[in-house]
């Protein structure tokens, strides 16, 4: 299984992330539409993204448009998402995201792109046995 | 499986009498502004445009079927005449992916058992793919010569009406068989609903009709009942094998709401709500509405034995830790897309016992509470297994398990006091709890059989059977037939709650607990003790549920999950916050904004159009009113003994009346008189709130209040106001 691990001791806060995942996956650089979240609570750095293990997503899609890659990711087929959102509801992180007005939700692939511009090398792509 | 081949061989007998093409439109704000009108007898179709006057005075859902009905029939049309429709529409707000509970199905028709309309909501899939096919409505009128099958394709814009002989009658067996034989791939499966019924709908007066869904994980077709009144027989009577529609392309912007952001942000805080709430609250998730038959049995409401009792020792048996075992466990049971409240849960793999299916291992769609309450304690089958096997049965026979099992309970104590016997009911040993004779009963219903065929006339065409045909005493059967207007009543003990009795039997249909539901308010919270306050919940609770039934909802995520902090609002019993968010989705669906007195005007319109439908065909008005005797009161010795405390206490405190040195059939006798006389009160009461002349008829000046001043209407109500 491979996942997008996070280590907010290291994480700097430059949003870089945020705008790397956004403008690869919606040409705009606006952390609204990023699959990775960084924000600051109680004066800690706090990294939201999906670690792939949980699966309550999976389990709560009524479709089957959530399912798990042969890679250990799990991915969204947008042509079959009716667009309810308990994905959204069920996920314990608040890694599954949504942009109000617009028909699915996304989420973090794993694809590895923040990883690679992060200027602090909080986020790096690992693979784990299953 | 089903064999493709023999799905070809089904296929290649269809033989297509009717062809009809409709032009593809987007919805406009949740409607589509047009209706689809088949008649299987003189294979016309068309469409028909939807008035604005229909959208601002019928709104949709069971508004838009009671108008179309009202125009199909007159007042001399019996169920079986081809002028009988049965019309399915969903409402405006129905069919959104977002907020739970959004996708019900609202089924109305001229009831074979009552005579008057009857209304059903039901789950699955068919409401919202019909609307988004282009219909806010379908109307079925008319009565083919042979069984034929329609077909609605929402992608292609094709209506196809074809003899299908071959096809099987059964619902699970026919849904499976239509899922497989119209996807052109997998996918398309969950793509397609079928709306059927079965051999029991053909036989019986108590037909419901099943809707569809494809379940993926189960890789099959799950049923959902519009149980109630009959309609399943209607559709068999007018030789429908089953309605078909495919729909491609879902997604939560079909509905072109004014604003799709309103509709996510409230249901995505309610799927919340759900996701961390239910597991401590109704256990919707894990059991659905079964986790009800503890509480009901812990208050005493649980109907034992024909109503008589509400609590038996066994009744644990049939408790929800019982169902949530039997229940295959996190699986999204949506009975429409979107609802996490997944309450339409299943029982995988159940083995067969009986009937014609013996033998064979099937998924059991259920059982709710209703079904656990009339197939289990009311008839005393405290056993899981065989209520299942009840359940299987009734669904795929298109038979409603609450008809049957309020009938199953009367039967079973006619024969328990002897008005029944084995030569009476052709070998049916039918005392409590004998569930192998019951399901052979419901067996010989589906075979149009033996005692099956006069059980499956219902209740109140059984008290005159018995009484015309065994010398039973015609009162005494009118004391314990739990039926009004003949409709067999659901399964709460409404005995000991005025308001309940109001909730059950002053209803527009019959006594079902979908109008008010007031138990609790009443004998547990004590909530309405004065006439006023009673008419008052008796007014505003079946409006604001009437309401659910114009736009295509479900009524059960509006409080069978609470937010955290409901209990500090004012009048948590109305769930202030749940009903916001339907005005507010009302709002971003169709762009017209909403208020809580809107909402009561737009149910008002239509509860009053309703009654006066009942008045059109000659009923409801007070006299239809009342319950039978069982419903309000002890009618035997055994039921007063087993409340004596409370009776005895009754006749003290409220009556004035020492019980001591009374016979029980002298204390029967006075608190018999005393509760007719509370009811009646209630009546007074209630009919006065709704606007209602004391005989039970809306006035004119009322209608004129509600701009539902009609001229059928007016004229309706004029003659029975003289």
């Amino acid at each position: 299984m491979k996942y997008l691990k996070s280590d907010s001791e290291k994480c700097i806060g430059c949003g870089t992330c945020m705008n790397v995942c956004s403008r690869l996956y919606f040409k705009e650089e606006n952390p609204e539409r990023s699959a990775i979240r960084v924000f600051t609570q109680e004066g800690s750095r706090k990294i939201v993204v999906c670690n792939q293990k949980c699966r309550l997503c999976v389990q709560e899609c009524p479709v089957q448009a959530l399912t798990v890659a042969k890679t250990g990711v799990v991915v969204l087929n947008k042509n079959l998402c009716v667009g309810c959102l308990a994905c959204v509801a069920v996920c314990p992180i608040g890694a599954m995201q949504y942009f109000p007005g617009e028909k699915s939700p996304f989420k973090c692939v794993a694809c590895g792109a923040c990883a690679k511009e992060c200027p602090a090398d909080a986020l790096e792509i690992v693979a784990q046995e299953e | 499986m089903i064999e493709r081949k023999n799905l070809e061989d089904m296929k290649a007998k269809h033989r297509t009498l009717k062809e009809y093409s409709f032009a593809k439109k987007p919805l406009h704000r949740g409607y589509n502004n047009r209706t689809l009108y088949v008649n299987v007898g003189t294979l016309e179709i068309k469409e028909k445009p939807v008035s604005e006057e229909m959208k601002e005075k019928f709104i949709g859902g069971k508004g838009f079927g009671l108008r179309l009905l009202w125009d199909g029939v007159t007042e001399r049309t019996r169920w079986n005449d081809p002028e009988n429709e049965i019309n399915i529409a969903v409402g405006p707000v129905g069919g959104n992916t977002n907020y739970p509970g959004s996708g019900k199905s609202l089924v109305v028709s001229l009831s074979p058992l009552t005579d008057i309309p009857i209304d059903s909501n039901v789950g699955g899939h068919f409401g919202p793919y019909l609307k988004f096919s282009g219909f806010d409505a379908l109307e079925l009128q008319g009565k083919a010569d042979r069984d034929v099958i329609v077909y609605i394709d929402g992608n292609a814009g094709n209506v196809k009406v074809f003899e299908a002989p071959d096809e099987e009658t059964n619902s699970h067996l026919l849904a499976h068989q239509l899922h497989e034989m119209f996807a052109e791939n997998d996918n398309e499966r969950q793509h397609i609903s079928v709306v059927s019924a079965g051999k029991g709908a053909e036989n019986t007066l108590l037909g419901c009709l099943n809707f569809s869904l494809w379940d993926k994980r189960r890789n099959g077709p799950r049923l959902k009942q519009a149980g109630r009144g009959g309609i399943g027989t209607v559709f068999r009577d007018k030789r429908i094998k089953a309605v078909v529609v495919k729909f491609s392309g879902l997604n939560s912007l079909l509905n072109d709401p004014a604003d799709l952001k309103v509709i996510q942000e409230r249901g995505l805080k309610l799927h919340k709500e759900i996701v961390s709430l239910d597991s401590q609250q109704c256990r919707m998730r894990t059991c659905g509405t079964a986790h009800l038959v503890e509480i009901m049995n812990d208050y005493d409401l649980l109907p034992v034995m024909n109503f008589q009792y509400g609590q038996h020792p066994e009744a644990e048996k049939l408790n929800s830790h019982v169902w949530e075992k039997f229940f295959s466990q996190n699986v999204p049971d949506g009975c429409w897309y979107g609802c996490t409240m997944a309450c339409a849960h299943a029982v995988d793999g159940f083995l067969l016992k009986t009937g014609p299916y013996k033998g064979k291992r099937v998924v059991v769609d259920g059982p709710e509470y209703e079904t656990v309450g009339g197939c289990g304690s009311n008839p005393a089958i405290f056993n899981p297994e065989a209520v299942l096997e009840i359940n299987f049965y009734c669904d795929t026979y298109g038979i409603d398990t609450i008809s049957f099992g309020t009938l199953t309970a009367f039967v079973m104590e006619c024969f328990e006091r002897g008005i029944l016997n084995k030569e009476r009911t052709g070998g049916l040993e039918m005392t409590w709890g004998n569930w192998e004779a019951t399901l052979e009963m419901m067996h010989q219903m589906a075979r149009g059989e033996g005692f099956g065929k006069i059980a499956g006339l219902g209740i109140k065409k059984m008290e005159e059977y018995f009484t015309r045909h065994f010398g039973a005493d015609e009162g005494f059967l009118k004391d314990i037939g739990v039926q009004g207007k003949g409709l067999e009543q659901s399964e709460y003990m409404s005995k000991e709650s005025l308001a309940q009795q109001g909730g059950y039997y002053l209803t527009n249909k019959g006594p079902q607990h979908d109008e008010a539901w007031l138990i609790f308010m009443d004998m547990v919270n004590n909530m309405i003790p004065t006439f006023e306050k009673k008419a008052e919940a008796l007014h505003y609770f079946p409006m604001f549920r009437t309401w659910f039934g114009l736009q295509g909802l479900c009524k059960l995520p509006w409080n069978d999950i609470e937010p955290a902090d409901n209990a500090k609002h004012p009048e948590p019993n109305k769930v202030p916050e749940h009903v916001q968010n339907y005005l507010d989705i009302y709002e971003a669906v169709t762009g017209k904004k909403l208020d809580k007195e809107g909402m009561i005007l737009q149910s008002e319109r239509v509860y009053n159009f309703q009654r006066i439908f009942n008045l059109r065909m000659g009923h409801g008005k007070r006299n239809d009113d009342y319950p039978p005797y069982r419903a309000m009161g002890p009618v035997t010795k055994e039921e007063y003994e087993s409340r004596q405390e409370r009776y005895d206490g009754q006749l003290k405190e409220k009556l004035g009346v020492d019980p001591t040195g009374k016979s029980v059939e002298e204390k029967i006798k006075i608190l018999r008189e005393y509760r007719l006389k509370q009811y009646d009160g209630l009546i007074d009461a209630v009919y006065l709130r709704r606007g209602w002349s004391p005989e039970g008829v809306p006035t004119v000046e009322h209608l004129r209040k509600l701009g539902m001043d009609l001229p059928e209407l007016v004229e309706t109500v004029k003659k029975h106001l003289k």
